[in-house]
């Protein structure tokens, strides 16, 4: 399956880009996500346990993922 | 009427006061966010804003849902702005209208507090040296 994987803020700017498209095998996780993009440039500055949002909600590392969900990695935020 | 919005513009606080007036409401309560001009002791210039637009728009849309479970407001707003802000720029207003008075001060103070927790929106800091930087990005995790 494929999700797109969307990129903010200061993670955008240490990976170099906002999104990108993973191919996952069938019922891969949040963690399947997070264990691919740490596997690009950049990605070794990204926090341990950096906070997921599948589908515009807060997820977990256990979050199941279906064919063509929305996965973002939210930096810390700081609005207001 | 309840409603949030991620926004490009100047914020119009007035508009914001009129649209959540009601005949039912005897108290109505403002919040406004501005850019402040230094921040751990560096002189900033400006900070550009920018959001996740949809889940910062669900996020305050439930944040206002719970604010009416918990306080009864049944009148609120909220604009988070993002884009590039000058010190002196509203960066966020947050309206709350209600009967009485308790309700919506202390309704203000929880969309505020919340928003700022959880709407994934971030500030990237413009310094008068010329340097920027990601504010909290240091922080790891929440």
């Amino acid at each position: 399956m494929t999700v797109t994987v969307l990129l903010f803020a200061s993670y955008a700017d240490l990976l170099g880009r906002t999104t990108l498209g993973l191919d996952l095998p069938a019922g891969a996780t949040v963690e399947h996500v997070l264990s691919e993009v740490r596997l690009l440039p950049g990605a070794s500055l990204l926090p341990p346990s950096p906070l997921v949002a599948v589908n515009r909600s807060y997820a977990l590392r256990t979050t199941m993922l279906s064919e063509g969900d929305e996965v973002a990695l939210i930096p810390p935020v700081a609005g207001g | 009427m309840i409603r949030a919005a991620v926004v490009a513009h100047p914020i119009d606080f007035a508009a914001m006061v009129s649209e959540v007036a009601h005949e039912g409401n005897g108290a109505t309560s403002m919040f406004l966010g501005t850019v402040r001009s230094d921040h751990d002791g560096k002189d900033v210039t400006g900070i550009e804003y920018s959001a996740y637009e949809e889940m910062a728009t669900s996020e305050m849309t439930a944040i206002l849902g719970e604010a009416r479970a918990r306080f009864g407001v049944e009148h609120a707003a909220i604009e988070h702005r993002v884009g590039s802000l000058d010190v002196g720029d509203i960066s966020i207003a947050v309206v709350a209208a209600t009967p009485h008075r308790d309700a919506c001060l202390n309704a203000v103070r929880f969309i505020v507090e919340a928003t700022k927790a959880r709407a994934p929106i971030w500030k990237l800091e413009h310094y008068v040296d010329g340097s920027r930087e990601w504010v909290n990005a240091g922080s790891g995790n929440r």
